[in-house]
């Protein structure tokens, strides 16, 4: 009898069947009907526990399935690469007005700063006329494909908290993070591969770590999965050394059918959920590797990039991502520093911005083109930006850098619902402030859930007698960017 | 049965569904059937915050309920058609004026709740105060059932509800369950064998007493307490906090009563003539974290941490959401803005900035008081011996193939020997009394990886050495070897077992090589006069067949070495640590409210606030002339009257044991959480911890030897319209092990577990490149000898990259407390039990065990005893025969491919007489059974 079999029989015996086909969680038929009209009358998912990955239907019209978040680590400097602020030029060296710098918190300015004016040159580019710096060639291309937010602020203005914030909506550790929560409402399309999936690539990993990714008190069914640049690519995906493919399946084989024993002498459908878990684990040790495997993609493509086979970069973490929510991956999270330009070593304004800029310019438009191009930025959407911006003033240090900003800073979004070559926000002469079309954290993270299906206010989880929501209290949906 | 995670936490919705009006009596009890209505559906806008308030109206107080709204209120009692209350609930015609307004997202009542509404109002709309703030009641229990008044609570609700409970769990199980509950290890061989004549009473009291309890429950309250081993955020640095955890292994191990268990944690440096331990303890508070990253703003910092310890303590203690009261008003539950920053004072006041602050330095086993006393080591003493050697004549071989003499008079056996072949030498001696004598094994270059053995790894099994003198045998007294191979004494070779023998490649003491030179001596019962006759050595391998000793020398000694003696071992010097504790300014911080909760807004107008409890909750902190201080705050926790600490503390205990509290919010006690299923139950607990010295030891007893502790966990189908979600407890539940005693049951299973308690952390392997995502890289110096096999719960925890087997079985990352895990079961979860090298080398363990311990049994025997080992009890035949297949199929495959088997298999099994294929299916047969869902969870 094979394992088939054995499942059939035991379906067969009516008392189980019933228990089963009625009470997959494990409720009554009334209580559990009961249970599911409650979860969405409240727009909750529906989460079969035997398969909490199981793609699931948002309770509003969506525009995207798919997430895929450029994140900038470190905080990219609008003044050098989007903003282009003449009459900051003109003030070059002159100390700030007064009245901006009231109330202000820095990092690390010691109140003696003078204004930077920004060296690059810049040009306007594309119908809608954004203007960007020589540093980033490869955005001109896709100018007219985004939505740019020149009005972004956040409300922390140290790395580690501030990343929270972006990834979480709270400066402090502990919350689930933007694909956790996205997970949970939505599942994933792919049964082989996590459906949220963290890449790296720079010098150094993000600060605050494994709690950007981590579902907080979600379970860890939604939390990311770091995929890693050298080895395999998931943590224990190898199977011991001595086993084959052949053995490895009369492995699973085995325990499959210890725990179906079990399952029949318990009756417990928690052993259900085992089965399945150990099954996808099993087709994982294959997709896994077939997904970082690029030598299927055409020369074009990898030149597209700027890929080189065989060694890990941000470029080939895009091309990754890509491939990702081509299989149905539902949130691919990407982190690429190190962006800080305090103006010391390793982090000066002119060289090492320049580095990082060609690190990942390329890549980026790349990514915007290629999913134009198959068709998959209709319900893809990607986001490019750092946790927060620079000040206007330099930071002294070896050479003149620029501080963290929370204020004013610029990232951009493309795909699935949104306008296209769209300028939303103005930040003022300096760019000291937003003048118009603010847009906070909060909103961005609800302008993200409204294209994905959910009112952001209703997407919660009840913890510690609270329901918890990823934009807190806050937030807004940006309804001006929206096609 | 197992609940599904995400279901749980909907469940306080449904919990009135299953335990609804038909499970009660007709009586309307507020509380019970009208609170949770008015608290979900009105509280929200007519509930204790003034600034959400609508209409000047609130529904939870009956003075409010009942005030004249101008002509009409919403409640008058006695007249449900005079109520504005029913009117607005029922006004579907006028969505105006309906409540719920249609666009809360509240949901409109039910017909069944208006109802319920109705018969109130008309039963005169009595008010109740909210259960979990009233107080403990004073519950008795028939005297018929003071045996275990829990089974009288449940069996009485079962009864009313018509249900039979299940029986007991079989004693194999509950053996299990009994010790990975109270302990977290698994129950030994001898355990499971005297179990049955010890008996459960017994048996419970040795786990209440074992040192490993306080491990056990420990490491739940670690959990509160958010202990980890690192200051979090994104440097992350080391911290030295381990004293105070073993400070809690030792508090739970003595018992420690519970209040002052309290009030040394929360106040341990303010206590008068305290204690190092008691300073120690004050440490609970100090696993907040810290931010080193520059520029970081140390104010900010500073009352992140404060917040914490105020959220913390209100959840721990007091099982409340007080963090909601931070920003505003509770919604829900009546704590004020203000009350909040009552608590936030009492914490406001210590030195620590965002920094170490104040420090105890502490020794490795001081808390704990368990310095090892010096281990034992053997020496090997034959060099107190005079040596001699021998002139061998006809060394003989049983194949006929010679012995071939080498210049440093010792014999090499032949190339060509035969299988299984034994030898016999004469020796003759210029001594005149012979007392002892030693044969030394040597290496040789022609010797299979130089020998000293003709095994392919050089090993041999010398299963029989016997010496003659004159046609008699000379008895031998005893044995002694400078090293044996684990499960290869050299006293093997004096039984009369054909198949047990010394061998010495590898195992056993740490600087134990392969391939090394190595001796035995044998003594005699009595010194032999010599008198010029030869003696006759004789050697068997008759264990396995390629066995052989390759080469080898005798010598002989006219006095008897000594038995090998032991000696202390170096002590190692203890570690220190300094742990963080807690320490007052002379003069306290202002506290002012924070606007909306944001520290950079202080609310001077309102004035500053002085140190205060919750005027909801009992008792009164009562008036004193000075300040009061966290030690105040601690000794109001714990007093008797306060109604929540011991419900809090008993309901935790309580969902230890049954994967769910009787209040299944366990962290929330607040008017927004789930009344308890068994009300009188709590309280009954609630009360006798308290009138028993606050004892955890002694609630934990009554439950474990409960009937319904011990009833089965198998589901029950029939149950499944009554009370699918077990919670009139008609059975047990299945519960998965927590992330640190997955761990903990394999180092069991495979008996490498190192049984150390205490002390600072340790590092078993982990994968490379763990830190790839983290900012700083850590120094993970990964631990050798016995710290690789520690427990679980020592693991070094950095906040910012958790080991990952702790990660991905849903160990918390300890940010903020944590009163209750999520279980998730997932495929990294599968991964990692299969493929983790440190778990592939704990089933290695296994199998190696199997071998040793069981040497010549079949594989139908070592399935057996695997299953005794991992899962205590035995296959079943289903079970067994699958196994027993598997095992061939991956025997028969490896059989035919050595290399992959050779990687499968340990030094100790290459060493050993199994073939290659066959120990490598046994890893194969280890591996299945740890990967098991039956392996990971307490049944």
């Amino acid at each position: 009898m094979n394992d088939h079999d054995h499942v059939k029989n035991w379906l067969a015996e009516p008392t189980r069947r019933h228990f089963f086909r009625d009470c997959g969680v494990g409720l009554g038929t009334i209580a559990l009907n009961s249970l599911l009209g409650q979860l969405q009358a409240r727009h909750l998912p529906v989460i079969d526990p035997a398969q909490p990955m199981d793609a699931r239907i948002p309770p509003l019209q969506a525009k995207a399935k798919n997430v895929i978040f450029l994140h900038m680590a470190g905080a990219p400097s609008q003044l050098e690469l989007f903003e282009d602020k003449p009459k900051l030029r003109e003030f070059h060296g002159k100390t700030p007005p007064k009245s901006l710098m009231e109330g202000k918190r820095f990092a690390f300015l010691k109140g003696n700063e003078t204004l930077l004016g920004n060296s690059r040159p810049f040009l306007r580019h594309g119908q809608c006329g954004m203007s960007l710096s020589d540093q980033i060639p490869h955005h001109r291309k896709i100018v007219d494909e985004v939505v740019w937010l020149r009005g972004m602020t956040t409300d922390v203005f140290n790395h580690g908290p501030a990343k929270l914030f972006m990834n979480t909506g709270f400066q402090a550790p502990g919350r689930p993070s933007m694909g956790s929560w996205i997970t949970y409402g939505l599942g994933s399309e792919n049964d082989s591969l996590p459906g949220f999936v963290v890449l790296q690539s720079g010098p150094r990993g993000p600060r605050a770590g494994n709690s950007l990714w981590a579902s907080g008190f979600l379970p860890t069914s939604f939390q990311g999965v770091p995929f890693r640049g050298k080895g395999d690519p998931i943590l224990h995906l190898r199977s011991p050394e001595g086993m084959n493919r052949k053995r490895e399946r009369r492995f699973y084989d085995a325990v499959g059918a210890l725990n179906r024993a079990r399952l029949q002498a318990t009756g417990d459908p928690e052993i259900l959920t085992r089965l399945n878990a150990y099954e996808m684990a099993y087709r994982m040790q294959s997709s896994a590797p077939e997904l970082m495997d690029l030598s299927k993609e055409s020369s074009r493509t990898l030149d597209l990039y700027g890929v080189t086979p065989g060694q890990p970069s941000y470029a080939s973490n895009c091309l990754l991502a890509r491939r990702l929510v081509e299989r149905g991956v539902r949130f691919v999270q990407l982190y690429h520093s190190n962006w800080d330009s305090h103006g010391g070593p390793g982090e000066t304004l002119s060289k090492d911005f320049e580095k990082v800029c060609k690190s990942a310019d390329q890549a980026s438009a790349a990514l915007v083109l290629d999913l134009k191009e198959r068709g998959m930025l209709e319900d893809t959407l990607v986001i490019w930006g750092g946790e927060f911006g620079r000040t206007p003033m330099g930071e002294n240090r070896k050479t003149t850098g620029r501080d963290h900003h929370i204020d004013a800073f610029t990232m951009w979004m493309a795909g699935a619902g949104l306008k296209k070559g769209y300028i939303h926000g103005e930040t003022d002469e300096l760019g000291f402030g937003v003048v118009n079309g603010k847009v906070h954290v909060h909103d961005l993270h609800a302008t993200l859930l409204h294209l994905l299906g959910f009112d952001h206010e209703r997407l919660t989880y009840r913890f510690q007698g609270r329901d918890f929501r990823l934009t807190d209290v806050h937030g807004r949906v940006v309804n001006e960017i929206l096609a | 049965m197992a609940l599904p995670v995400e279901m749980f936490r909907f469940l306080p919705f449904l919990l009135p569904l299953l335990l609804g009006p038909s499970t009660f009596s007709q009586e309307i009890q507020f509380n019970r059937d009208i609170r949770p209505i008015l608290s979900d559906k009105c509280f929200l806008c007519h509930g204790p915050d003034e600034k959400k308030r609508k209409a000047d109206l609130r529904l939870d107080q009956r003075d409010g309920a009942l005030a004249n709204l101008g002509g009409y209120a919403a409640v008058v009692p006695g007249k449900p058609d005079e109520s504005e209350l029913l009117a607005r609930v029922l006004a579907h015609e006028e969505p105006s004026e309906l409540m719920p307004p249609p666009d809360s997202n509240r949901g409109q009542l039910t017909t069944g709740e208006v109802s319920l509404l109705r018969r109130w109002i008309k039963q005169g709309a009595p008010y109740q105060g909210h259960w979990a703030f009233e107080p403990v009641a004073d519950v008795r229990v028939p005297e018929s059932w003071s045996n275990n008044p829990v089974d009288y609570f449940v069996e009485k609700r079962l009864k009313e509800s018509g249900i039979t409970p299940s029986g007991p769990a079989d004693s194999e199980t509950l053996l299990r369950r009994l010790s990975l509950d109270l302990t977290g290890l698994l129950p030994s061989l001898e355990e499971q064998k005297s179990f049955p004549d010890a008996g459960l009473e017994s048996t419970v009291d040795r786990l209440l007493a074992s040192p490993h309890f306080g491990e056990r429950w420990g490491r739940h309250w670690l959990d509160q307490a958010r202990y980890a081993d690192s200051h979090g955020y994104s440097i992350d640095g080391d911290r030295q906090m381990w004293p105070f955890r073993d400070w809690v292994i030792k508090a739970l191990n003595d018992d420690l009563p519970f209040d002052q268990f309290t009030i040394e944690q929360l106040a341990g440096d303010l206590l008068p003539n305290r204690t190092k331990a008691q300073h120690v303890a004050s440490a609970f508070h100090r696993n907040t974290l810290i931010n080193q990253e520059g520029g970081s703003d140390r104010e900010q910092f500073r009352v992140e941490s404060v917040i914490d310890r105020v959220n913390t303590t209100g959840a721990v203690w007091l099982g409340l959401t007080v963090g909601c009261a931070q920003c505003h008003t509770h919604k829900f539950d009546p704590i004020t803005q203000r009350e909040y920053y009552q608590l936030f004072a009492f914490f406001n006041n210590t030195e620590d900035a965002n920094s170490t602050g104040a420090t105890v330095e502490v020794e490795e086993y001081e808390i704990l008081g368990n310095a090892p006393e010096a281990p034992p080591v053997k020496t090997f003493p034959s060099a107190r011996a005079k040596w001699n050697p021998v002139r061998y004549r006809n060394p003989v071989t049983s194949s006929g193939k010679p012995l071939h003499l080498q210049k440093d008079n010792s014999l090499l056996v032949d190339k060509a020997a035969g299988r299984n072949d034994s030898y016999r030498v004469q020796a003759t001696t210029y001594l005149d009394r012979v007392a002892a004598l030693r044969l030394r094994v040597l290496p040789d270059k022609s010797l299979p990886r130089n020998g000293p053995g003709t095994a392919a790894n050089g090993n041999f099994v010398l299963t029989k050495l016997r010496i003659q003198s004159r046609g008699k045998p000379i008895a031998i007294s005893h044995a002694f070897a400078d090293h044996e191979q684990p499960g290869y004494p050299i006293a093997g070779t004096l039984d009369q077992d054909a198949k047990s023998g010394w061998a010495i490649n590898v195992g056993g003491t740490r600087k134990a090589t392969m391939n090394s030179p190595h001796e035995a001596v044998f003594v005699f019962s009595e010194p032999l006069e010599t008198k010029g006759e030869p003696f006759e050595v004789t050697m068997e391998h008759t264990r396995n067949e390629s066995y052989l000793v390759g080469r080898f020398a005798i010598e002989l000694s006219p006095t008897a070495p000594p038995a090998p003696a032991s000696k202390p071992a170096e002590i190692v010097k203890p570690r220190k640590g300094r742990v963080m504790v807690m320490k007052e300014l002379p003069k306290p911080r202002s506290t002012f409210l924070f606007t909306r909760g944001d520290f950079t807004r202080p609310h001077k107008e309102s004035g500053e606030i002085a140190p205060d409890t919750l005027s909801q909750i009992r008792p009164a902190l009562g008036e004193s002339r000075e300040r009061p201080t966290r030690l105040e705050l601690a000794r109001w926790l714990v007093h008797p009257e306060n109604p929540l600490t011991p419900r809090v503390t008993v309901n935790r205990i309580w969902m230890r044991y049954f994967g769910r509290g009787l209040v299944e919010t366990e962290e929330d006690f607040g008017t927004q959480g789930s009344p308890p299923s068994h009300p009188d139950l709590l309280d009954y607990l609630s009360q006798r911890f308290v009138a028993e010295g606050w004892s955890t030891k002694k609630i934990h007893r009554l439950i474990v030897t409960s009937k319904t502790y011990q009833r089965s966990s198998h589901a029950r189908p029939d149950l499944v319209e009554i009370d699918p979600g077990n919670y009139l407890l008609a059975h047990q539940n299945r519960v998965r092990l927590d992330a640190e005693i997955v761990r903990d049951a394999a180092l069991c299973a495979s008996g490498l577990l190192a049984p150390k308690i205490g002390g600072p952390g340790v590092y078993p392997p982990q994968p490379p490149d763990i830190y790839a995502f983290t900012q700083s890289r850590k120094n993970w110096k990964t631990s050798t000898g016995e710290d690789r096999y520690r427990r679980g719960m020592y693991i070094f925890f950095y906040r910012s990259a958790p080991y990952p087997l702790l990660q991905t079985f849903d160990a918390p990352d300890f940010q903020t407390t944590c009163t209750r895990r999520v279980n998730s079961n997932t495929p990294l979860q599968a991964l990692t039990v299969a493929n983790d090298p440190a778990f592939l080398e704990l089933a290695q363990g296994l199998a190696e065990r199997l071998l040793r311990e069981l040497p010549s049994a079949d594989i139908t025997a070592h399935i057996k005893r695997a299953y005794q080992l991992a899962l205590s009890r035995i296959p079943s035949e289903v079970e067994h025969k699958l196994l027993i297949d598997y095992f061939e199929a991956q025997a028969a495959d490896f059989a035919n491919d050595a290399v992959a088997a050779g990687k499968l298999t340990t030094p100790a099994m290459k060493a050993g007489p199994e073939s290659y294929a066959r120990s490598a299916a046994l890893v194969c047969v280890a591996r299945a059974i740890l990967n098991t869902d039956n392996f990971i969870t307490r049944e």
